[in-house]
């Protein structure tokens, strides 16, 4: 049974207290969103669980399927089945998106023992899936990528390396019409009861195509809202001045 | 297109799982093998006089030698760059002869140092991907061999040694024109005990398809190196020269001093490619130069692993109208290592251009240094040039500095430089070990990815070989930042 379970985090960044006391709990099969206004803190709360090192966990605790993972590296948060999408994915010049995939896959499913062909096989089909051509597989990592094509690697990266927990920031953001489709549509195809979703985002429209099963508001790094779909709805029409007060 | 990617990926990871663990001691180790034959330690003229002996050597080259002992006596030491006090003159055995025979055939190579080339992998990679090879084992040329179809068009391969007896003429038109021993204190030291190295022919026309490669192993301590190797690519030939070099590490300093002579004559391609891997007790100052002709093409590739003190500066002598070279190279100035390398372009003729790539990698406190000359003479009319040199400075005390100089006497060339100095971002570590990747992963692969454009330009099984040193340098350090 996958369960992430945040209780009582709080983190700061530079010496400045961001997040104070977030309690969240993702299990598989749910599929989670997480709204606020900017500068409330929801990256930081990716940043944190995935183990940045500017981020300075204060307190509480942060547990997948009964492992702790307050104190863990990101690789071993990684390695334990969590993944972020990140808001603003860095470029790495000169790192091949083949063999950072591969090398990638390979610790995070060290017993498996799929081929090199298989492999690439299976990237391909995820590439067109998302809408990126073939070509990407010889060009280095978020390197000249357009916000779009940044997105969409992230998504691809999901479907490939087959985490447990999903966090998506703003996996939305700067997508196209079309593109919006695709990364939801490979959203949906992934999810499964083995498989948890946070997803971080300003918009109802990636939501109708996904559904959440919760909505969670944070404001100044609490959780200060919590509800179903509805919510989400409500946010679009009202912004956040009412959950605020 | 498609078909390429996985074959390439695929051959990469099989190779790289062939290495998963591998560990310095796989060039590091020594054998036991005693020489038959030793100048003993020191350097004066009984023992040039023996050495030229002992190769039984035509005159001229007899008083060569000893004109040049008189010249790298004379000379003072470079009274810039690295510390070279470490140089223990008197200690070093100039003269160490393995064998009698000279093998054209592995299984004529003497035992141990059969096993010795066997273990660095090199008759395995002669019969996949070379041409010809060269085996020089401490100061002798013990094996080489050339594919029949290469010996029939005329294709010279051997060590120096044996092109001297067997090719005279054409060892004397080439042998020190491009780099005269009095160039420096250190060619002078290579003209006077000189041994090894090889000489490679192509006729005219003749185009080489696969790469020759000499590989060159050190194995006795407080030795020194002095092969003198001579390459050249007659009028509209093509040719792909590679060394690879090891030593294993001992306490006591070794020193390298070789010379490498390039000639590409007119509408020829030469590339010379050179992956040292030195380990940390070798002094390695060689003397590189090229001279290109018109409308040829001279690329220098070089990967400067390990030793305790390398000063390298491959020089291009663009001789002829649109003669070009690029000189591209991978310095990486461990811990306790300075790197002091950098490139040579001597623009002389009308519309000749020049390239050079210069990637550093300092880790601890290594220090890595590039040092460039740039000359455009008066009438190298409408010549260009650009000069990049990039430096990754890995912990907080790693060092990089950058010397470049230019002649610029031609009022219609242009030039362009460009340097930059970067460190290890947390963001791109964060990034990647998100994914899975451990530090010492993910710091390589950004090592790695730095270092691309130039590994793009090596060899498959070379840039497999950089991959695995790079990692296991990174692999050694636990924390970066
Ligand atoms: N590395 C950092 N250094 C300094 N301040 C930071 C850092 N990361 C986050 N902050 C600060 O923490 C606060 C929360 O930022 P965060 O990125 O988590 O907000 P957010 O909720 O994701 O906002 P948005 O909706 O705009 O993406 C902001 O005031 C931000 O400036
Ligand atoms: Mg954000």
């Amino acid at each position: 049974m996958v369960e992430l379970k945040i209780t009582n985090l709080s983190a700061s960044v530079d010496g400045k207290k961001i997040l104070k006391g977030v309690d969240l709990t993702v299990k598989g099969g749910e599929i989670h969103a997480l709204m606020g206004p900017n500068g409330a803190g929801k990256s930081t709360l990716g940043n944190v669980l995935v183990g940045h090192p500017d981020y300075k966990i204060e307190g509480g605790s942060i547990v997948l399927d009964n492992i702790d993972l307050t104190n863990k590296t990101p690789e071993e948060r990684a390695r334990a089945g969590l993944f972020l999408a990140f808001q603003s994915p860095i470029a790495i010049p000169g790192v091949k998106i083949s063999s950072f995939l591969r090398t990638a896959y390979k610790q995070l499913h060290p017993e498996d023992k799929t081929n090199v062909t298989q492999f690439f096989d299976n990237v391909k089909k995820h590439l067109k899936k998302v809408g990126l051509d073939e070509s990407f597989l010889s060009r280095s990592v978020n390197d000249g990528f357009s916000g779009g094509e940044r997105k969409r690697f992230e998504i691809l990266q999901m479907a490939i390396l087959r985490p447990k927990i999903v966090i998506l920031d703003e996996i939305d953001s700067g997508l196209d019409v079309d593109a919006l489709k695709l990364v939801a549509d490979e959203i949906i195809e992934y999810a499964s009861s083995e498989v948890g979703f946070l997803i971080v985002t300003h918009y109802q429209r990636i939501l109708k195509n996904i559904d959440p099963n919760f909505v969670h508001v944070l404001v100044n790094g609490k959780i200060a809202k919590e509800g179903d779909k509805n919510l989400a709805l409500q946010i679009e029409e009202k912004g956040y001045d009412w959950i605020r007060s | 297109m498609e078909v390429q990617i996985e074959n390439k990926e695929e051959e990469i990871e099989r190779l790289l799982d062939g290495l998963k663990n591998s560990k310095s001691s796989d060039w590091e180790f020594r054998d036991t093998y005693n020489p038959i034959y030793s100048t003993g330690k020191g350097l004066n003229k009984a023992v040039v006089e023996e050495i030229s002996e002992i190769k039984k050597e035509p005159d001229w080259m007899r008083r060569f030698r000893l004109k040049a002992l008189e010249v790298f006596q004379s000379k003072p030491m470079p009274n810039w760059g690295p510390d070279l006090s470490g140089i223990d003159w008197e200690n070093t055995n100039y003269y160490n002869k393995p064998d009698e025979r000279k093998a054209n055939n592995w299984e004529d190579v003497p035992d141990q140092i059969k096993q010795t080339f066997e273990k660095l992998g090199i008759p395995e990679m002669e019969q996949k991907y070379l041409a010809g090879s060269v085996a020089q084992y401490e100061s002798e040329g013990v094996y080489h061999s050339l594919k029949k179809v290469w010996e029939d068009k005329g294709v010279v391969f051997m060590d120096l040694d044996s092109a001297v007896k067997n090719h005279p003429d054409l060892v004397k038109e080439y042998f020190c024109k491009a780099v005269p021993m009095t160039d420096n204190k250190f060619a002078a030291l290579n003209g006077a005990v000189w041994s090894g190295g090889s000489f490679l022919y192509v006729p005219k026309g003749v185009h080489i398809d696969m790469p020759l490669q000499t590989y060159f192993r050190m194995n006795n301590e407080s030795t020194g190196q002095f092969e003198h190797t001579i390459v050249v690519g007659d009028e509209g030939s093509s040719v792909h020269y590679i060394e690879g070099c090891t030593a294993p590490r001992w306490d006591k300093d070794s020193l390298h001093s070789a010379i490498v002579e390039i000639y590409a004559h007119k509408n020829s391609n030469v590339r010379y490619t050179s992956v040292q891997n030195w380990s940390k007790s070798v002094y390695n100052m060689p003397t590189k130069r090229a001279w290109v002709d018109e409308n040829a093409k001279m690329e220098w590739v070089g990967g400067s692993l390990g030793s305790k003190v390398t000063m390298i500066y491959p020089s291009s002598y663009l001789r002829g109208p649109h003669a070009t070279t690029s000189n591209l190279n991978i310095s990486l100035a461990g811990p306790g290592t300075v790197k002091d390398t950098g490139a040579k372009a001597i623009h002389m003729a009308p519309y000749t251009s020049s390239k050079i790539i210069a990637k550093s990698i300092s880790i601890e406190d290594g220090k890595a240094i590039y040092r460039g000359l740039l000359r455009m003479n008066k009438g190298a009319v409408n010549s260009r040039s650009r000069v990049q040199c990039d430096a990754l400075l890995i912990n907080d005390e790693s060092q990089s500095y950058t010397y470049p100089h230019d002649e610029i006497y031609e009022p219609s060339g242009t030039f362009s430089h460009e340097a930059t100095v970067g460190k290890i971002g947390t963001e791109e570590l964060t990034y990647l070990r998100s994914r899975g990747l451990s530090e010492d992963e993910a710091s390589s692969m950004i090592v790695l990815g730095f270092l691309d454009d130039v590994m793009r330009e090596i060899p498959m099984e070379f840039a497999i070989e950089m991959n695995r040193l790079v990692k296991l340098e990174m692999g050694k350090l636990g924390a970066v930042g």
